[in-house]
């Protein structure tokens, strides 16, 4: 049976006079990885902000996790985890300490943080360097750790915005082996990205234009429906119909 | 042919970090030259030596002839330098930003609107609003007309495109290869290995070192390996059961697809085959197919 994880109903967000999110609706399934995808100024950020608990939604029905979005917005952040490119780690503290603040965050108990801690850090081979500061490790491995301690507390979905900007092609294809894992752990995984060979590895794909949704549905249907070699050419085709800069 | 930027054996460190490893290499006059690499790989720092905004450790380098040393002030007239932070002032309005930066130089922006003008007239509509308003395109755009505005002979523009959609990113290309054609010299990096195409050559760069220069062509031609794209139903476990098959020197997603590599001889197509159908793949398909960049890019990487 489908269940959905996250549903969006008629979600509307204004700033000011400028429609940010124009009714907006779809549904995330329990252990997929969907992809949310648009161009800059589409209102990606603005939908992912609402749908962690960040930011409250002008009008539209929304459930987070079983959670309502407008009344149990800390629900919803204790059930879900983040990681951005820009936001993740603290450069001043190193690898172990990085680790048990995020899990003490989250709620973990002393000696469930150590025994995670550790087997993380045995995961990602990082036994050696757990008292590196995070400024001294290299990109890759700082994504990597971003990544398992945004679902230290195995939370119900992750949203990943843009988790692999800049990083080596061999280190991106790691990262999206560490994405696979945890989908099939039964995580559902929310990721932007801007790099179209990554919206093939997602089992759904929607595409924002405007605030709107201009198509959502698997990567084979979207390169049949719009006849069209792979992602980045979907992606060209609808994105480009639209011509307005959008501030 | 006229050289316009010439780097030799050039080095720089921050403290125990190699950030530059003795890199050399020269672009010609007009030429659209790309630096293609992830973050750390000494990209920015090369800029700002280039760009005369920090000292190498040890080397030379020369921007049309100018030492970035001993003449740091007359290359500051003559190039375009356009960091990968946004580094305009945001509190100023996109009029006042360009005003600002042809004032800098001696020019007006109606000198020079020419240059400038297929680019900029795009953000004109919004010239009176701030800087720091812009959507991630706009800023981009007058970023490059600031750049622009005072005819500088060789463009630096550093990771231009990261963090910009695909569309824009095909947008900001055309314009360079229009800027190109006026005989500008451009040097751009960028973390995006399909932009490696669009440059007459590149500079395949990683921790410090350049790991190959050359045309985007001849890099392609210069892989090793034999390389096929496989498919199967289950694309997840295809990689996995790859991975393990003797023979196979790497195996790396691409898209819906794997790309297997191997050297000449140590496997073949029916080979591959064979041991898919044994594995229980279904929807089985293993075609050879031409490297792209970010193969040669891995296939470097691996040797390094």
């Amino acid at each position: 049976m489908i269940t959905n994880i996250i549903i969006v109903k008629d979600l509307v967000k204004k700033f000011g006079s400028f429609v940010a999110n124009d009714h907006l609706t779809f549904e995330v399934r329990k252990g997929e990885i969907f992809g949310f995808l648009g161009a800059n100024g589409a209102g990606k950020t603005t939908a992912i902000r609402i749908l962690c608990g960040l930011s409250f939604p002008t009008s539209g029905e929304l459930s987070v996790a079983g959670y309502n979005v407008y009344t149990q917005r800390e629900k919803i952040k204790q059930n879900i985890g983040y990681m951005s490119q820009k936001f993740s780690l603290y450069d001043d503290l190193t690898i172990f300490e990085n680790i048990r603040f995020y899990a003490a965050i989250y709620g973990l108990s002393r000696k469930d943080i150590d025994n995670r801690a550790e087997i993380l850090m045995k995961k990602l081979n990082l036994e050696d360097a757990r008292n590196k500061l995070i400024r001294d490790i290299p990109l890759g491995w700082k994504q990597k750790l971003a990544f398992s301690v945004a679902i230290i507390h195995d939370p119900k979905i992750v949203f990943l915005d843009e988790p692999t900007g800049g990083v080596d092609p061999i280190t991106r294809r790691q990262f999206w082996d560490m994405i696979y894992e945890a989908a099939r752990n039964g995580i559902t995984v929310f990721v932007t990205t801007h790099y179209m060979d990554e919206a093939e590895y997602c089992d759904r794909v929607s595409i924002m234009v405007d605030g709107r949704i201009a198509a959502l549905d698997t990567p084979v249907a979207l390169r049949e429906k719009y006849q069209a070699r792979n992602m980045n050419e979907v992606f060209l085709k609808l994105a480009r119909a639209q011509t307005k800069e959008v501030a | 042919m006229a050289v316009s930027v010439d780097v030799q054996n050039l080095s720089k460190n921050y403290g125990d970090v190699e950030a530059l490893k003795e890199i050399s290499f020269s672009v010609k006059k007009g030429e659209l030259f790309g630096f293609i690499g992830p973050d750390g790989a000494g990209k920015t720092t090369l800029f700002r030596i280039l760009a005369t905004l920090l000292l190498a450790d040890s080397g030379t380098a020369t921007v049309e002839g100018f030492d970035v040393v001993k003449d740091y002030r007359k290359i500051r007239k003559i190039i375009g330098y356009m960091p990968g932070r946004f580094s305009l002032y945001q509190d100023l309005s996109v009029e006042e930003n360009l005003t600002f930066f042809a004032t800098i130089f001696g020019t007006t922006i109606e000198e020079n609107y020419n240059l400038v003008k297929e680019i900029y007239s795009q953000i004109e509509p919004f010239k009176t609003r701030k800087a720091g308003k812009l959507s991630g395109g706009m800023k981009q755009k007058l970023a490059l007309s600031c750049a622009l505005i005072h005819k500088p002979e060789v463009l630096f523009l550093d990771e231009p495109t990261t963090g910009v959609d695909a569309v824009s990113r095909q947008e900001f290309w055309e314009m360079l290869k229009r800027l190109k054609a006026q005989g500008i010299s451009i040097i751009v990096s960028t973390p995006y290995m399909d932009e490696a195409g669009l440059c007459d050559r590149v500079a395949l760069i990683q921790d410090g070192s350049i790991m190959q220069i050359s045309t985007p062509e001849k890099v392609v031609e210069s892989y090793p390996l034999e390389l096929y794209t496989v498919d199967s139903a289950d694309i997840y476990r295809l990689l996995h059961d790859l991975k393990k098959l003797p023979g196979a020197a790497s195996v790396f997603a691409f898209g819906q697809s794997a790309h297997l590599s191997f050297q000449k001889g140590k496997l073949s197509r029916e080979g591959v085959l064979d041991y898919l159908s044994k594995t229980g793949h279904k929807e089985v398909q293993v075609k050879p197919v031409k490297p792209n960049i970010e193969d040669c890019f891995m296939e470097l990487m691996q040797k390094g």
